[in-house]
């Protein structure tokens, strides 16, 4: 089981069960998270993606307890509005290498295929 | 007065001030929930900030803020820069946010975001901005967006 950070809490987020083995965070909607009105926030939205890529690396590196996860940088491809509903999102890691890991998430609401909004993140790994 | 309202008047009052704005989403929204605040702004540019705050610690055994408050901070900085270089509010929607974290920030430190808008055409408004902790010599994040206008700016 992996922890959430103070900021997952801010953003509302609880684990919602998997896809692809990997944890499926839920956020759901509120003020908190609310941008201009009837809208997500998009800071809110790349949160959420941020921490479903971080939580797709820690189950990835599974033992290797020890890893010093540091984001390098994060791109997020906004694809549609997000509306006043309950938010999903998963992350994917596209390759573990020793020092760099390529982690994508995205994020939707009611149907996976429908995406609102995509991340690629660079990952470093530091060990031991 | 509804959201809605509070944001339409916001908007409307002769040109675009982002004071107003920020000042309404502090008391809403996602922005409001960080702390983030108006600091100044120019002809192309809106500064932004919001201090540390426990609830936003995306690290607990070094106490470092998460990137997503940065993330907020640098797309809300972003979009005030497109209304003040073009003077009045346009509706538009981000396409696209990169955020490089060259560091992270120090923790009980004020971050501070500035983004410029220095490129815009009838669809697409280009910005750019970095994030420090105090030294704008010594930037924490540096990011890059592009937002698409829902209406054609005369």
């Amino acid at each position: 089981m992996i922890a959430l950070p103070p900021y997952a809490d801010l953003l509302g987020l609880r684990r919602d069960g998997e896809r692809d083995g990997m944890p499926v965070l839920a956020m759901a909607f509120g003020r908190q998270v609310l941008g201009r009105p009837g809208f997500l926030h998009g800071g809110a939205i790349s949160g959420l993606l941020e921490m479903a890529a971080f939580a797709a690396l820690r189950t990835a590196l599974g033992e290797e307890g020890e890893v010093r996860i540091k984001p390098v940088n994060i791109t997020v491809d906004f694809m549609r509005g997000g509306r006043e509903l309950p938010t999903q999102a998963v992350g994917h890691v596209s390759r573990l290498g020793k020092r760099i890991a390529n982690v994508e998430a995205i994020a939707w609401q009611e149907n996976p295929d429908v995406p609102i909004a995509a991340a690629r993140m660079n990952m470093l790994l530091v060990r031991g | 007065m509804s959201d809605s309202d509070h944001f339409s008047s916001a908007i409307q009052a002769g040109g675009f001030e982002p004071t107003q704005l920020v000042e309404m989403a502090r008391m809403h929204g996602h922005s409001g929930k960080i702390g983030i605040r108006y600091d100044g702004h120019g002809e192309d540019w809106v500064e932004l900030s919001f201090d540390w705050h426990e609830k936003l610690v995306g690290d607990p055994a070094t106490a470092t803020i998460a990137s997503g408050p940065i993330i907020t901070l640098m797309d809300m900085a972003s979009s005030l820069s497109i209304w003040v270089r073009s003077g009045r509010y346009i509706p538009q929607v981000t396409l696209d946010l990169r955020v490089d974290y060259l560091r992270p920030a120090r923790p009980h430190h004020t971050v501070h975001g500035r983004c410029e808008c220095y490129r815009m055409t009838r669809s697409i408004a280009f910005v750019r901005g970095q994030a420090h902790d105090g030294d704008p010599q010594d930037p924490l994040a540096h990011v890059a967006g592009t937002f698409m206008f829902l209406d054609d700016p005369a």
